[in-house]
């Protein structure tokens, strides 16, 4: 018979043990690539795969060399922070007046919003092509901006939704009562009960933005390119380029990942929005 | 502090109609409670009042402006919720002042009025808190704080005590009256506790599927009810109505013959009715005595009795299966159920009711 408390204690070993392997899983190709990041092309591309290695620089001083990265980490800051900043801009009084001002379409539209994330991009390729072309938007900033805005205010506006559906309607009506414009309304009590909310959206912004790659990749040479742009540059169909290529990803990848830790505690929040309550 | 009018206002959702046509004057000062069922459209009326819900059609009018279409913030008018709706981010100060901050007052006479109200409403050692670290009862008060800071023209309250447990809702309904009193303000209530409506109101305004069933006084509406929804809901425990035929009429007075077959006399005049009309007889609890069998007027048979100590509600059923309730004082011994007994009313008391319902 085990007692109730030692079969508690089983337990938390349990779901401990499994969930450092779940993230071990998750965490292992990450891990893999900063290894690879430091092995000679010889040795990255060695079966099987050597464990024990001297660590090396050269990729770095060789990406260093050969690439501006700061040019691209430039572009991948300003549009990821460009596309976030107009996206709640669109997504705040969108989703404010979805979750307060509810029609009979309201629902639907939600939805229909998010349908066109299950629309495979490369299906609006040529339009958007053909558009960006015809409005000198090709390789621009302005132009990433633009549609990276287009392709997470669907996520963006659903999530502010969810957050805004949690605040009681009559907080807003006191504020009504109390003299509040629709301006200050927003400004003045609803982003307030919702930051933890938005800033998880916000983050969420910044973490797709800076990861897109097919639109980055279709719509950019060099001017506008960002890091993703830059990490397939070093993908070549012939020689060895796996540890290069590990380089230049972990110096893409690291800026948001070290942000993303940082604002871990809004993330969690905001990815398990509806889910605790 | 201002005269209201509405005139058949109306309102609807799509193809439900909500409030049908109200006509109400409200007097400067007045103390006016909306009772009625739920789903009869008093926080409706309210919220309409309020701007919060544009009218579909009528007009709403303060001191001779048409305020129908005006923006809520453009009335003047506070409103004090039943879920509080205070502002979690902000302190009780805070939550007070946001409305002065908004008018643009200067910080020194936002102060002063912040802590005047504190001062009326016993607040003042709260004033840093957080809503989250206050009680219910202390919610509420913050709540009626942020109305008071504005000298409103009107208050307006949504069910303010519904949140409350039985005891703090007595303080504050004590509370709210003796403010009344001190700020001598224009007051809308809306609740479906007829106790309070009956403590607290001047006038009270009864609604019932949209519609106004009457206005007046509370002890009006509770000694001359318009009609049986009116003689119903007023009286705590709710008027007895017995089916009865009129057996005959003389110039002042009618006699009615009861379903137990009891004659019963009313000394009324000019009562338009015929011989053979069936009528319903309203008789209150309190105006309702158990006797002795075979010495009253109805045969009955206790059911079940509620004792509350200062008074026991007595659950009878007459020999013609009808379910009435005695009032009896709490030191009257109450006999077991099964006991035969009597009933006597006191016939000056009774209420006489038509067909439709309405009062005769």
């Amino acid at each position: 018979m085990i007692s109730l408390k030692n079969k508690e204690f089983v337990n938390t070993v349990i779901i401990g043990v499994l969930s450092w392997l779940v993230a071990l899983l998750i965490f292992f190709p990450i891990l893999w690539m900063f290894l690879t990041s430091f092995k000679t092309e010889i040795d990255a591309f060695a079966t099987p795969p050597s464990l024990f290695f001297t660590p090396t620089l050269e990729n770095y001083t060789l990406i260093n060399e050969r690439s501006d990265y700061w040019h691209f980490a430039w572009n991948s800051v300003v549009t990821s922070l460009g596309s976030t900043f107009i996206g709640m801009l669109i997504a705040i009084p969108a989703a404010y007046s979805m979750a307060f001002f509810e029609t009979k379409r309201t629902k639907s539209t939600l939805l229909w919003m998010l349908s066109t994330k299950m629309l495979p991009a490369v299906g609006v390729l040529v339009p958007i092509y053909l558009l960006f072309k015809d409005f000198g938007l090709l390789d621009t900033k302005t132009g990433l901006i633009i549609i990276f805005t287009l392709v997470n205010l669907p996520i963006m506006v659903w999530m502010s939704y969810t957050y805004f559906k949690e605040i009681p309607k009559e907080i807003l009506e006191a504020g009504r009562m109390d003299g509040a414009n629709v301006v200050q309304e927003i400004f003045k009590i609803l982003l307030p009960m919702s930051k933890g909310g938005l800033a998880a959206t916000v983050l969420l912004s910044l973490i797709f933005s800076w990861n897109e790659a097919f639109w980055s990749l279709n719509l950019t040479a060099f001017e506008a390119a960002p890091l993703s742009a830059l990490v397939a540059s070093y993908s070549s169909p012939e020689g060895l380029f796996w540890a290069k290529l590990s380089a230049v990803s972990t110096l893409a990848c690291a800026p948001i990942l070290i942000f993303g830790w940082l604002c871990q505690k809004q993330l969690v929040r905001g990815l398990s929005f509806g889910a605790v309550k | 502090m201002s005269d209201l009018t509405i005139k058949s206002l109306r309102k609807s959702y799509d193809a439900l109609e909500i409030l049908k046509g109200i006509d109400l004057e409200i007097k400067d000062k007045e103390f006016v409670v909306f009772v009625g069922p739920s789903g009869c459209g008093k926080s409706t009326l309210l919220r309409t009042i309020a701007g919060l819900e544009t009218a579909t059609s009528g007009n709403i009018i303060m001191d001779e402006n048409d305020i129908t279409d005006a923006q809520p913030a453009k009335r003047d008018l506070a409103m004090v919720f039943q879920s509080y709706a205070l502002y979690p981010h902000m302190s009780v100060r805070e939550n007070m002042s946001f409305a002065l901050k908004l008018a643009g007052i200067g910080k020194a006479e936002i102060d002063k009025k912040v802590e005047d109200a504190a001062a009326i409403l016993k607040l003042d050692p709260l004033l840093d808190r957080k809503p989250k670290a206050l009680s219910g009862g202390q919610r509420q008060r913050v709540a009626i704080g942020r109305a008071i800071v504005r000298k409103p023209k009107i208050f307006l309250f949504d069910e303010p005590l519904s949140n409350l447990d039985a005891a703090l809702r007595v303080n504050m309904r004590l509370e709210l009256s003796r403010l009344h009193q001190e700020l001598q303000a224009t007051m809308l209530y809306v609740t479906h506790d007829q106790v309070e409506a009956m403590t607290l109101a001047d006038k009270v305004v009864i609604l019932n599927d949209g519609r106004i069933e009457q206005v007046g006084s509370p002890l009006e509406l509770y000694e001359r009810p318009n009609n049986m929804f009116v003689a119903g809901f007023m009286g705590m425990p709710k008027m007895n109505f017995l089916d009865a035929v009129v057996l005959t009429v003389a110039n002042d007075k009618v006699t009615l013959q009861l379903l137990s077959g009891s004659l019963i006399s009313l000394a009324r005049s000019g009562l338009k009715v015929t011989e053979g009309t069936v009528l319903t007889v309203g008789i209150r609890p309190e105006h309702t005595v158990l006797s002795k069998v075979d010495s009253g007027l109805i045969p009955a048979r206790i059911e079940i009795s509620e004792q509350l100590g200062s008074e026991s509600f007595v659950y009878v059923k007459t020999s013609a299966n009808e379910t009435m309730t005695v009032r009896v004082d709490g030191e009257h011994p109450v006999q077991s159920s099964g006991t035969n007994i009597s009933l006597s009313v006191d016939s000056n008391k009774c209420h006489l009711f038509d067909g439709n319902g309405i009062a005769i």
